[in-house]
This record gives C-alpha cells, structure tokens and sequence, in this order.
C-alpha cells in the first residue's frame, strides 16, 4: 500500500459522487424511516405509533421462514457460483481470438433484463415445450417447477447459477491476468504441481477480487425479486417466496405501508451487518501485506 | 478456440526448446490445458442453450410455440421481429433505454473519476466511512424504497424523463465505479502525478492528459459494468416512467394480454435486447482481459 497524504480539500473531489448518491439514497431513506413508525392510512390521515411495527415484524414467523429461506439461498448460490466462477476462468483461454471470443459468450447471460431471464426459464424449465423439462423427464425424473416445491427451488438456484456464475469468472478472469507472468516461470522451475500453483499464486492473488465478487452476489442475491417472481410467483406454496417478495406483497399487496417500511429497514440493517463483517475482513487483509 | 490455441501453444514451446522433449510437469501442464478447453466448451454448450431456446422461440408462431417440443422452427417467421421494427412504442423502447443507459455512464464516470482518486492518492476526514456508505447504498431494497423514489422525483418535476432514470441508477453504479476505479487507480506510482507537477503541469491539466490515458481500460471496465447493471434493471425504471421514457423491459410485460402471452414476440424483444450489451462487451474485450490487471478489482 502506498502512503497517502492528509489532505482535507480531496472532499471536493468526492463532492459531486455525494450530493448525486444523497440525493437518490438519503431523501428517501429518511421518509421510510418517517413510515416506519407512522399508522397511514392515506397521505393525510397518519398517527405516530412509536416502534409498533418494529416489534410486529421481529415476531412474525412467516418472515422468519422468509429469512431463513433467504440465507440458505444465498449461501447455497456462493458455494455453487464461486468455485464454479474459478474454474471457469481457469479455464478461459488467454490470448488471441480465443481469448475475446470465450469472454462475449460468458457475459451473455448478465446482459439480459432480470424479467427476460425469468422468462426464458419459465419456457425452459416446462416440460411440454421446453428442452430443460423435457431432458430431466427424459432422464426419468418427474419434474415440474409449478407443482413440485423441490424442482422449484432447484430450478431458481439453477436460473440463478446460469445467471451469476459468469460474474463471478469475468472478475476472476481479470484478477488472473494480475499475475505476472515471473511467478509461473519460477513455479516451473520449481516443478510445481498444478494444485500447488492454484492453491500458493493463483488463489492468494484472487483473494480481493473473490472478496468483492462474493460481496456483489451476496447483497445482489440477498435482494432477489424478478427473476423467482417471474418464474414461480414465489410458488408453490410459498416455498420460493424470498424477503423481497414478502416485502412486495405487504407494501404493494396489501398497501401496509408502516410495517413495510419497518420491514425494509430491518431488511437492511440485516444486509448491513454481514457486509460490513466482509468490508472490516477485506480492509484487515490489506493491512497484513 | 481450440484451433487457434494450438499454434500459439505450439509456437512457444518451440522457441523456448529446439528439442521436443518435454518434462513430466509439462505434459502435465498440457494436458491438463486440453482438459480446460474441453471443460470450457462445455460449460459454453450450456451457458448458450437456454438463449438458443429464446431464439428458436423469436422465429416460431405462437401456436408453434405452445404446441410442442421442437428445435427448430418449423414455420420460419420474422413476423415478431417486424412487429417491433413497426411499432413505435415498441422500438422507443429500446432508444429510451439505451438513451438513459448512456446518460448513467457518462454521469457515473464523470463524478466517479475525481472521487476515486481523493480516494486513492489522499487521506481525509471520514474517507473510510464515505467509502463503505457508498457502497451500503447498493444494499436497500428497492421494494419499499420505490415509493419514496417516485415522491421525490415527482415533487422535483423529473417524473419520466430519461434523466430521473439515469441518476436513480447511480445509487448503485456510482459506488460500483468508484471502487473499482480507486483500485486501477491506486496501481498507478505517486511518482507519475508527482514529476508532473513539477514539470508545471496543472491539476486538470494532468488529470486529463497524463492520468486519464493510463488508467484507460479501468475506464472500459467500468463503463461495461455500469452498461450492465443499468441496463438490466427494471424496478426503478418501470416506476419511475410512464410514457415518455419508458424502457424496453417494462414494454416487454405488455405481451401478456386477455388472450395469454405473446410468447414470440417476447422472445422475440428479448433477443434484441441482448445485442446492445454484445457491442458493449465487443469494444471492452480487451480492456477486460488486461484491464484488472493494475489494481484492487
């Protein structure tokens, strides 16, 4: 790390991301904030009811199951889409055509709108029409996404694999070409197993990009909406229903503004807290070096 | 790929080595090589066969498409493709996209560059707080935060307009650029802005003549990231336009009617929605490849 210099004037610099970003994100912060302790039944008719809410949301199970469904998911897509993503880039060619080419057809998937995506799993997935369903009944696996709660979550988990992993690969891919070529060169002449150069200079050297890309899906698949709305409607059942769903149902369904917002601000914090938990880690990593 | 892999593989061992005499590692090496690229293949094989399904599907009829399974269209159409050219609201849509689209990368470059490198070259009060805010803006959940959204935007008369879209899309391209941007930026030595100021260059002067040129394909690498997460967004677009600046992927869920889906010319508007961010990615290829490779990202 290189040492910097104290200087109080950079904040003009960062003036103009702050005013941008406060505009759009604390103006309506504060007036969730201001629902979330407020009974409102139309802009004009509001009574202050203190942490209400609050306490209404903590104790209510269905979203208590909704979160736990939320962890499960997003862990289970990290542990899928991170190894998947290194070894994806491992893989990925580095010079010439080759190299272009392989990269435009990775990135495909994260170039299509979120509802698209949805969609195309929807046709995909059916087994009348679609070449997924028809394969896995083939295979003789009765499988039905609207019907089964299983083959519906597996189906989300696999839309989101499809959809994801190749972030994942395209940071990593870019972390790999860090390496100066000197470090392989001395692995040779060292006669270092594959594993062992993957495990003491690849690895180590991705560990940052790893960090921020497992950042971005975590908080991305934490915030999950189109896709398994599209897909499933959060069926059958409520067994693909994740936290912006219920959230959905509740501000826009059923117009509860004041526990929405309540909701959405633990919702939040929750977010908050693991995040923070990776940025301390990422900031003492650097330290060490 | 795999064809022009070889020659190039071929070559090096060649002037490294007259004698083709190879140790174990290195057989190793090259077969484990060929094992990437078959591993590769596939993987592509079934990254693509889900988008192949999207376009089988843009060339079918409708009835086609809901009678059965096929893999090719048996009754070729462009039907659903001329539906889009013809239709005003249709292809507005994607000019209405690609126009907010550019206007979030221009303004999240433009504020990001100076911010990251206070970032990147000064120490300040709350420079590590200002940091991790930023980032924390990606994680609200847009659900409850959409009525707010649209409040505010209304009572500043921004309400549907291709701009109100760009800037509600900054609150998660703009940490995003700034991060990755104080990381390539970060890679470039002190001493370069140091022996320009020297030489009597003035702050603006060298920002954009000396650093900008360095930094260039963190400039690409930011630029695609920023495309790609505006671009595929719908929640905040959808609210907060109406007809004017309506993008393309809300458009798209007008196919559902009385009669059921228009399932063709979904396919159809999806397919053509891909192709923008191809061009995209065609002209930062290269700036990803070797892009990352100075800094933190």
């Amino acid at each position: 790390m290189q040492t910097k210099v104290e200087n109080n004037k950079a904040w003009f610099l960062v003036m103009p991301v702050f005013l941008i970003v406060a505009f759009s994100a604390i103006i309506p912060l504060m007036t969730v904030v201001n629902y979330s302790v407020q009974d409102i039944f139309d802009p004009y008719t509001r009574y202050f009811v203190g942490t209400e809410w609050f306490k209404q949301v903590m104790l209510d199970s269905r979203l208590h199951e909704a979160l736990l469904r939320q962890f499960i998911y997003s862990f289970t897509i990290l542990a899928i889409e991170v190894p998947l993503g290194i070894c994806v880039a491992l893989m990925m060619p580095t010079k010439g055509r080759g190299a272009s080419v392989a990269l435009i057809l990775v990135a495909i998937p994260l170039l299509i709108p979120w509802n698209v995506v949805g969609t195309i799993w929807q046709i995909f997935g059916r087994a009348d029409i679609g070449l997924f369903g028809a394969f896995m009944n083939g295979l003789g696996i009765d499988y039905n996404y609207s019907s089964n709660p299983t083959d519906a979550w597996f189906t989300v988990v696999l839309m989101d694999v499809w959809h994801w992993t190749p972030l994942i690969a395209l940071l990593c891919y870019s972390g790999l070409r860090a390496i100066p070529e000197v470090y392989y060169q001395a692995a040779r002449i060292d006669q270092a197993s594959r594993w062992a150069v993957f495990r003491y200079i690849q690895l180590p050297k991705l560990a940052n990009v790893l960090v921020i890309g497992m950042l971005l899906r975590f908080m991305d698949s934490f915030m999950i909406y189109t896709e398994p709305f599209v897909l499933t409607g959060g069926g059958p059942g409520s067994s693909t229903t994740f936290l912006s769903q219920s959230l959905v149902q509740q501000a826009i369904g059923q117009f509860d503004l004041g526990p929405a917002a309540a909701f959405s601000l633990v919702y939040f914090l929750i977010i908050l807290l693991v995040c923070w938990v990776f940025y301390t880690t990422i900031m003492n990593m650097q330290k060490d070096k | 790929m795999t064809s022009s892999s070889t020659p190039i593989s071929a070559k090096r061992t060649a002037t490294k080595e007259q004698a083709p005499v190879y140790s174990r590692a290195e057989r190793k090496a090259r077969n484990a090589n060929t094992r990437g690229r078959v591993g590769l293949v596939l993987y592509v094989i079934v990254l693509l066969l889900p988008i192949y399904w999207l376009v089988n599907m843009s060339f079918k009829t409708n009835t086609e498409i809901l009678s059965g399974l096929s893999f090719f269209p048996a009754d070729f159409t462009f039907d659903n493709y001329a539906k889009i050219f013809s239709d005003s609201t249709w292809y507005m849509g994607y000019v209405n996209s690609i126009l907010y689209v550019s206007m979030n990368m221009v303004i999240s470059l433009l504020v990001a560059l100076p911010a990251a490198y206070a970032f990147s070259r000064y120490r300040f009060i709350g420079d590590k707080h200002m940091f991790f805010w930023l980032l924390s803006n990606r994680m609200a959940p847009p659900a409850v935060f959409l009525l707010p959204f649209f409040q505010l935007y209304s009572s500043v008369g921004l309400f549907d307009t291709h701009i109100a879209v760009a800037l509600a899309h900054c609150i998660f391209t703009v940490p995003l650029a700034v991060w990755i941007l104080e990381g390539f930026m970060s890679g470039v030595p002190r001493e370069i802005d140091e022996t320009a100021y020297i030489d009597g260059y003035s702050f603006p002067k060298f920002f954009v003549r000396i650093f900008i040129p360095l930094i260039r394909s963190g400039i690409g690498v930011t630029a695609f990231f920023c495309f790609m997460f505006s671009w595929v967004e719908l929640l905040l677009a959808r609210t907060l336009t109406s007809v004017d600046a309506k993008p393309i992927a809300a458009i798209m869920t007008r196919t559902v009617s009385a009669s059921g889906m228009d399932w063709g010319l979904l396919a159809a508007a999806g397919v053509l929605t891909i192709l923008p961010g191809m061009l995209v990615i065609y002209f930062v290829r290269n700036h990803v490849a070797k892009g990352f490779a100075l800094g933190r990202v």
